[in-house]
């Protein structure tokens, strides 16, 4: 290799100056985490005494036999699969529409869009008082004579409801950024296509479901991997919601919330927590591997 | 043909006002409740507005003895702080990665590339652990630090900095800049918009960061907002509801402010992330 000139030699300072910030946080914070994590998998580890005992596969094993763990992975499973596909259904239905000529559409899009500017403590709050025991869904509730006066559900103490109060929470908290993806594409569907509708004399239902529905699959699919990974890594809501505990009796305990109860909780349990994180983050690895595949696939397309 | 059209419409236009009042519901519940007394919200009044309405909670969460304006300080602090580090890293490695030769650069990238898969659930435990090692747990540099450099945003400003001019810089060059004055007086100026989109949503998610704030932080004086305004919920036996919702309404403002100013940019940044 020719020796570098005086000028490139500049340039290759300035390169690795300029490179090296972002090298070294993401180095030591994500390369190096990443790498301590899997180390810890395979550790017990005592926060209290500072000791890390070696234990060969036994967390990875303790996943199976662990009642909690099949808990968790069943509220998370039951959580991806309303919300995904309520989430999915909801975000193309508005986006359609707003892609229409409609008045005031510029309105619209910036109301929708609201919730995804919301931080989830904050959204988690309101929530939790529309559906507390006097809060507005059960006085509506009491008004409209489905529920007896007086006798408003408590939604958030109720284990038989509490995550169901969270999935509406989650729907309408993630429908903003799904619809904002839909609509990206929507610009590009070329207008020949609904004409052609028209001439064979669909009407907006039918050409709904003939034309924007199959144009928009590619998107709907990378939608719904997406959905599955966000929904699968779903903590601050229940954890706010359950106060970190994932109650009442576990029935807001998702798999991420337990992976912090067992790392920071009283089970002093971070060997254990790391296995349980590292499992989650496989999965969650292969749906977004899958996810960028059929992406990359479809734009060729 | 003509009624039928117009009834596609109308269903159309009550689509859209229906969702948008689904929207802006729990919102509009959220400044309502802000403004009345404790005992009228648990009362069960079905309506938003009442003529006991007042100032009183905000007088309160913003009075002497509150931490809520700690906690508002706190935030903006790190928000402001933390974005502003995030610029400079993210486009000086962006520019790095695109517009200057040197070895290893392209094994950096992948690296990078790589990196970027890890879901970033699985570090919480690892960053616990080694900002705890650096004795950096209860601080600020605890929540700016590990997220001061940002894969996405730099492979953001590489792409720019890759369709940037290559003349406008030899003849700022020639006009006697230094390779970092070509830097900083031309390239970043230049590259303002694409900066601006990822300092919001940068600081946005600064503002909005709950899950670190709650694992790294303990002393209640340095909790940012959303801490802080959990901490009102769970710290009050019966949850003073009147002064919870005065204080989301006080940490959702900012951010909404910031919307209705760079809207343009909130849309240029969402197409990105959808279409990777």
């Amino acid at each position: 290799m020719a020796k570098p000139t005086k000028r490139q030699l500049q340039e290759w300072k300035q390169g690795y100056l300029f490179i090296t910030p972002a090298v070294l946080v993401i180095g030591v914070f994500i390369g190096i985490a990443a790498l301590f994590v899997v180390y810890l998998s395979f550790m017990k580890v005592n926060l209290f005494t500072d000791t890390y005992t070696f234990v060969k596969l036994d967390n990875y094993l303790r996943l199976f036999k662990d009642p909690t763990a099949r808990k968790a992975l069943t509220n998370s499973l039951t959580f991806s699969l309303i919300v995904v596909p309520s989430q999915t259904v909801i975000a193309l239905v508005v986006a359609s529409v707003l892609n229409g000529k409609i008045k005031g559409k510029y309105a619209f899009r910036t109301i929708y869009f609201l919730p995804t500017l919301t931080s989830s403590s904050a959204l988690t709050l309101i929530f939790m008082f529309m559906f507390s025991v006097t809060g507005p869904i059960n006085m509506f509730l009491i008004k409209m004579g489905i529920l007896p006066v007086g006798e408003g559900i408590n939604f958030l103490n109720n284990p038989s409801f509490a995550l169901k109060v969270i999935m509406i929470m989650n729907i309408w908290s993630t429908v903003p950024q799904y619809t904002t993806m839909y609509l990206a594409s929507l610009q590009d569907l070329p207008a020949s296509l609904y004409e052609a509708a028209s001439i064979d004399g669909a009407n907006s239902f039918k050409k709904f479901m003939n034309v924007t529905v199959p144009y928009l699959k590619p998107i709907t699919t990378y939608v719904l991997l997406t959905g599955i990974i966000g929904t699968l890594q779903m903590f601050d809501q229940a954890y706010i919601f359950s106060n970190g505990s994932g109650g009442p009796a576990n029935s807001t305990l998702t798999v991420s919330l337990m992976v912090y109860r067992y790392a920071f909780g009283s089970n002093n349990a971070m060997g254990y927590a790391s296995t349980i994180a590292i499992v989650l983050a496989v999965v969650i690895m292969a749906v977004s591997f899958l996810s960028e595949k059929l992406n990359a696939s479809e734009s060729l397309y | 043909m003509k009624p039928k059209k117009s009834l596609g419409r109308v269903m159309m236009y009550v689509i859209l006002v229906a969702y948008a009042a689904v929207t802006l519901y729990p919102f509009l519940w959220m400044v309502a409740a802000s403004f009345k007394p404790l005992r009228e919200i648990v009362g069960g009044n079905m309506s938003l507005f009442s003529e006991n309405m007042s100032f009183e909670n905000y007088r309160t969460i913003f009075g002497h003895t509150s931490l809520f304006p700690r906690w508002f300080l706190n935030s903006l602090m790190v928000a402001t702080v933390g974005t502003v580090i995030n610029v400079f890293i993210n486009s000086m490695a962006g520019y790095s990665l695109s517009r200057l030769r040197y070895p290893g650069r392209d094994k950096i990238y992948h690296g990078l590339l790589l990196l970027m898969m890890i879901p970033g659930q699985v570090l919480l435990i690892p960053n616990y652990l080694l900002l705890q090692q650096f004795g950096m747990l209860d601080s600020y540099s605890a929540l700016i630090l590990p997220a001061a450099a940002n894969i996405a945003n730099i492979f953001l400003m590489r792409q720019f900095f890759i369709n940037f001019p290559r003349d406008v810089e030899e003849a700022a060059e020639i006009d006697g800049l230094s390779r970092y004055g070509v830097f900083f007086r031309i390239a970043m100026p230049l590259a303002r918009p694409t900066i601006a989109t990822t300092a919001i949503f940068g600081f946005m998610g600064f503002w909005n960061e709950f899950t670190k704030p709650m694992l790294y932080l303990k002393t209640n004086t340095k909790y940012t907002l959303t801490l802080g305004l959990q901490s009102f919920q769970s710290q009050n036996a019966g949850t003073m509801w009147n002064q919870v919702m005065a204080a989301a309404c006080i940490s959702v403002l900012p951010i909404i402010i910031i919307y209705l100013i760079f809207n343009k940019f909130f849309l240029v940044g969402l197409r990105m992330d959808g279409e990777k």
